[in-house]
Order: C-alpha cells, then sequence, then structure tokens
C-alpha cells in the first residue's frame, strides 16, 4: 500500500523512456481522442453558452427572469431541498451499513440500491402513476381526500429522489470501504457512542465523498427531465421545473429562452465536475500524505495488534 | 440478529432497520406495483400490446442504436482512457473531468444542445448536410444522443485497469521482439478486455431508457424514431395505462438482464485482476 503513488510516477517514467510509442502515434491518439470528446462534448457546451447569449445580455436576462421561469426555479430549489436530504439520510445509513458489517443477504441490498440506475427515468415516472395516478392503486382513497400526488407538487418530489437515490449512497459506500474501520473501533476501544463515531470520526473522514456525493445528487434532482415529466402533468408556473421549463421554451422556439435556462443547469453540472476533480485532488493528497507519514514511522507489520476478539 | 457475521461497531440494527425500510417504501414497493400491474393483463392480452407493429419499431431502433452508440463508446472510451492515464498533455485534467458531464448534465440540456449542433443549419450538421449526411430527426441523431449519454461509462471503468497495469509485461513483450502494437493487442488488450465489456453493458443499459436527450434530436415519428420510452410516454398520455405498462415491463426485463451481466462481468473484471 504505501509508495504506490511514487511506484506508479515511476512505473510511468520508464513506459515514456523504454516502451512507449513514437511521438508521431502519440500525438494522433491524443488528437483522435480529443476530436471524439470535442464533437460529443465541447460542441454542445460552446452552443449552450453561445446560443444563450445570441441576442445579448438584455435578452438572456429577460428569459430568466420571466414569471414562468422565475416559479421553475422556486419548484426546482423545493424538489432538491427536499430529495437531497432525504437521500443524503439514506446514504450515510446505507453506507455505514455496507462498509462496517458483514450480513446474509449483503450483495442483494447493494444491487437493490442500484436498482434505480438501471431503470428508465420514464419508468420510474410510471410507477408513481400506477401507485397515485387516478386509476393506480392509492387514486380513488387520495381523491376521496382530495389530495393529489401526480400532476402536482408531491409527485414531482417522489419521482427526483427515486431517481437520485443511489447517488450520496454509492459515492459512500466506495469511500468508506476504501479507508476501513480501524479509527472507528479505535475510538470505540477509547469508549466513544456510535452517535460520537459518527460525527466525529467517520463523517469527518468521508467528507469528500459526502460532497461530491451530495452536489452529484442535488444536479441530478435539478436535471431530472424523464421521470419528472411523466408525473408533472406540464401545468405552467404549477408544476414546471427548470428541465421542463426548457423544454416548453424550446418547443415554442424560443431558444434564446430555452438556453438561458440551459445555461444555468450547465452552469450548475460544471460546478459539479469541479467539485469532483477537487475531492479526488484532496484524496490522492491525503493518500500521499498518510504514506509518507507511514514510512516515516516504519512500524514492523507484526506489530499491528488486531482489534478484532479483542472488543467483546 | 444472528445473521450478521462481521462488524463491532454500534448501529447495525438502526442503519440497517432505516435502509431496508426506505428501499422498500420507495424503490421495491413501486417496482412491485408495476409488475403487479403487468401480470394482471393475461398472457394474450399482454402479448398483443408488446408485439403490435409500433412497439416492435421502437424495440429495434431502441436496441439497435444504444448497440451502435456503445460500440462506438467502447472504443472511443479506450482509447480516450488511454490517451488519459498514459500521456501528459497541456488541459488533461480539464479534459478527464469533463468526461463525467454527461452524468452531470441534464438531460434535456444535453438533448437541446445536440440538435442545435447538428441541425441542418447547426455547427456541425451544416457540414455534414454537404457530404449527404442528416443527423437530427434521423435514427443516426438518437444514435449520436445515446453516444454522449454512454461516455463515461468505458472511460470510467478502463482508467483504473489501466492505470494497474504493471510496466513489467509491457517491457518483457518488447524484450522478446514484440512490436508495440503487437504488444497492445496480445498483452495490454487482454487485460483491458473485462472492464471494456463492463463499460459497454453499462453505457447500453443506460442508453436503452434514456429519454430527455434523444426525444428532441429523434424528431419522434411513430415507426421510424421513435425508441421505446417515448412509445411509453406517449401510452400514457393517452391514458393507456396497460399498453404503457405492458412496454415498461418489457424495458425492466431488459434492464434486469442488463444488470445481471453488468454484475457477471465485474466479477470477471476482479478475477482477471486478481
Amino acid at each position: 500500500m504505501s509508495g504506490l503513488v511514487t511506484q506508479r510516477a515511476k512505473s510511468a517514467q520508464r513506459r515514456d523512456t523504454q516502451i512507449g510509442e513514437s511521438v508521431l502515434v502519440r500525438v494522433l491518439l491524443i488528437t483522435l481522442a480529443l476530436a471524439f470528446l470535442g464533437i460529443f462534448l465541447i460542441a454542445p457546451i460552446v452552443t449552450i453558452f453561445s446560443a444563450a447569449f445570441s441576442k445579448g445580455t438584455g435578452p438572456y436576462w429577460a428569459a430568466l427572469t420571466q414569471d414562468d421561469t422565475l416559479s421553475a426555479v422556486w419548484l426546482t430549489l423545493l424538489t432538491a431541498g427536499i430529495a437531497v436530504p432525504l437521500n443524503v439520510v439514506f446514504g450515510i445509513a446505507a453506507a455505514w451499513l455496507i462498509s462496517k458489517y458483514d450480513f446474509w443477504g449483503k450483495s442483494i441490498l447493494i444491487t437493490v440500491v442500484d436498482l434505480p440506475f438501471s431503470v428508465s427515468p420514464v419508468i420510474s415516472g410510471l410507477i408513481f402513476v400506477l401507485l397515485f395516478g387516478a386509476r393506480g392503486w392509492f387514486g380513488p382513497l387520495l381523491s376521496e381526500h382530495d389530495v393529489k400526488i401526480i400532476f402536482a407538487v408531491p409527485g414531482i418530489v417522489m419521482a427526483t429522489t427515486f431517481v437520485t437515490f443511489p447517488l450520496v449512497a454509492r459515492e459512500l459506500i466506495a469511500v468508506m470501504q476504501a479507508q476501513g474501520s480501524d479509527e472507528e473501533e479505535a475510538a470505540l476501544t477509547l469508549g466513544a457512542s456510535g452517535l460520537q463515531i459518527l460525527l466525529r470520526i467517520t463523517l469527518p473522514k468521508v467528507r469528500w465523498g459526502l460532497l461530491y456525493g451530495v452536489i452529484l445528487c442535488n444536479a441530478r434532482a435539478m436535471g431530472e427531465f424523464g421521470a419528472v415529466s411523466v408525473v408533472s402533468g406540464h401545468i405552467r408556473g404549477l408544476t414546471n421545473t427548470l428541465p421542463l421549463q426548457v423544454e416548453i421554451l424550446y418547443n415554442e422556439y424560443n431558444f434564446v429562452g430555452a438556453f438561458a435556462v440551459s445555461s444555468l443547469l450547465c452552469a450548475l453540472a460544471l460546478v459539479t465536475l469541479c467539485v469532483k476533480k477537487l475531492a479526488e485532488w484532496s484524496v490522492s493528497s491525503r493518500q500521499a500524505k498518510r504514506d509518507a507519514s507511514a514510512r516515516a514511522l516504519a512500524v514492523p507489520a507484526s506489530s499491528t495488534v488486531s482489534l478484532e476478539g479483542v472488543i467483546p | 440478529m444472528r445473521f450478521k457475521t462481521r462488524g463491532v461497531l454500534p448501529g447495525f440494527g438502526l442503519s440497517l432497520g432505516y435502509t431496508v425500510f426506505y428501499v422498500g417504501l420507495l424503490v421495491l414497493l413501486p417496482l412491485a406495483a408495476m409488475i403487479i400491474k403487468a401480470s394482471s393483463l393475461g398472457p394474450s392480452e399482454f402479448w398483443t400490446k408488446v408485439t403490435d407493429d409500433r412497439a416492435l419499431a421502437a424495440y429495434k431502433l431502441s436496441f439497435g442504436s444504444a448497440f451502435a452508440g456503445s460500440l462506438l463508446n467502447a472504443v472511443f472510451g479506450v482509447l480516450v482512457a488511454w490517451v488519459l492515464v498514459r500521456y501528459r498533455f497541456p488541459g488533461r485534467s480539464i479534459v478527464d473531468a469533463l468526461v463525467d458531464l454527461p452524468f452531470a448534465l441534464p438531460t434535456a440540456v444535453a438533448g437541446i444542445a445536440l440538435t442545435t449542433v447538428y441541425a441542418e443549419h447547426g455547427v456541425l450538421g451544416e457540414q455534414l448536410a454537404k457530404i449527404g449526411v442528416k443527423v437530427a430527426f434521423t435514427p443516426l441523431g438518437v444514435t449520436m444522443a445515446l453516444t454522449f449519454i454512454g461516455i463515461p461509462f468505458v472511460v470510467r471503468t478502463v482508467q483504473p485497469v489501466l492505470e494497474e497495469i504493471d510496466p513489467d509485461v509491457e517491457e518483457a513483450a518488447a524484450v522478446l521482439g514484440a512490436s508495440r502494437f503487437q504488444t497492445f493487442r496480445r498483452v495490454i488488450f487482454p487485460a483491458l478486455l473485462p472492464a471494456t465489456l463492463t463499460g459497454f453493458a453499462l453505457a447500453f443499459a443506460r442508453s436503452l431508457g434514456e429519454y430527455g436527450s434523444v426525444v428532441f434530436i429523434s424528431g419522434n415519428m411513430p415507426m421510424r424514431t421513435e425508441i421505446t420510452p417515448l412509445l411509453i410516454v406517449t401510452k400514457l398520455e393517452q391514458y393507456d395505462y396497460a399498453g404503457a405498462t405492458a412496454i415498461a415491463a418489457v424495458m425492466l426485463l431488459a434492464s434486469f438482464g442488463m444488470l445481471l451481466l453488468v454484475n457477471l462481468l465485474e466479477r470477471w473484471t476482479r478475477r482477471a485482476e486478481a
């Protein structure tokens, strides 16, 4: 484990000097890769911003401050404000469960947690229509009590929560499994309670993974289109989130408006990617630091005492 | 709680109870509702609904373009991963970060942006129109959108495997007289194959269900450019719940099949690494 980073750097150097490709091949491969990404990733981003500002900043600003757009902003914030905290609490519980214990059915649970990823967004909306729609399971009951879920805000929140459900859990499970539970077990022997361990050791340890999970979950919650479009009913000013507003403006040939709203969502996506990069850097720099201190201490492997069996 | 086999930290019961409750309420209950609804149709009715001409055309387009898009991603994904891991060039970390864009960008935004780029008067669409290639509102447009959606999958599964390959084996191949291309084909590629297939399967599964980025560029003509998720939406809008559910059940079955395949592939990847 120790010195993995430096070893990797050394092996990369060795590859470069002794067994690398010729400069011509390298340039060719890099150009090909960049051309592919340019066509599929860069061109759309550039288009979003250039179309949004194609008539200058005045129409851009006017499009964003339209009443319908503002109410879409508000609904989007509300939806993410409910869905994200729910999934964060779930993510922490699920990651704790999966990374700290072995139990029967663990791999089934992991598969089920990932399920919403493999379900089409349209189907994610459909299942809630089947449950709560006018002709769904609970439809008659709901209309009796005059509660509206489908074509109303609660349905949008439910569908969004479903679609973004695994995002925090996934990030945290990966980070917590990689970091192990040595510190937590040490805290336990020193008399810390479960809550103290969680708040003062585990969460600070995984803070970057948690931050990225939250930001990604938030970006997806604000940007969800398929599932929300099935349950929303597209009522202007009432049940339109930002992505649905983009669709409406686009279909009305209001391209400046559609791309102005898109530019907000695209900026959110770019910020999300920045946070991910920062999280990766901080993890790898901490890993390098830990490697360095491990070498400095140079504790012989045999002297590490396993806590297993010591604690009742 | 006898089925817990390892772990000394407190909170097992609480976290298990909460996780199972939340998963059950939010994921399993709604999915069960759909499966029960679909199975209440009766076999012959179900079969007619899922095999009418319009549905068959939609499956063909969805599976075909998802396959083509994922295949394109398998080839270019390995190339991008290779370039990012092996070479240093200015802007490398920005490019590396941008690979995840399709995860973070709302699909509707991606959809209208791609449509604008590839429309007849778009930046790239205009050039392609000159050589007689029409992208927007054709099956090719659907494939392009699905390629966009699938970009991160192959890159992100291949990247870590490529980082772990020991240079010794490549050196050994070079010492034994293999050319660089032979080394890639006979030594590196076999090591990357499980991860590439996993990424391909993940991209394929995601593409099958994709909706937002496709509906704008496809033009949505029944029998020609109508993908399966859109057919489900259309049926829902006509209040044909039974028809929508039947086709959704077929798609769900396909996604579960893909999930199983991905799990098997990941097991193979881990074995190949060990």
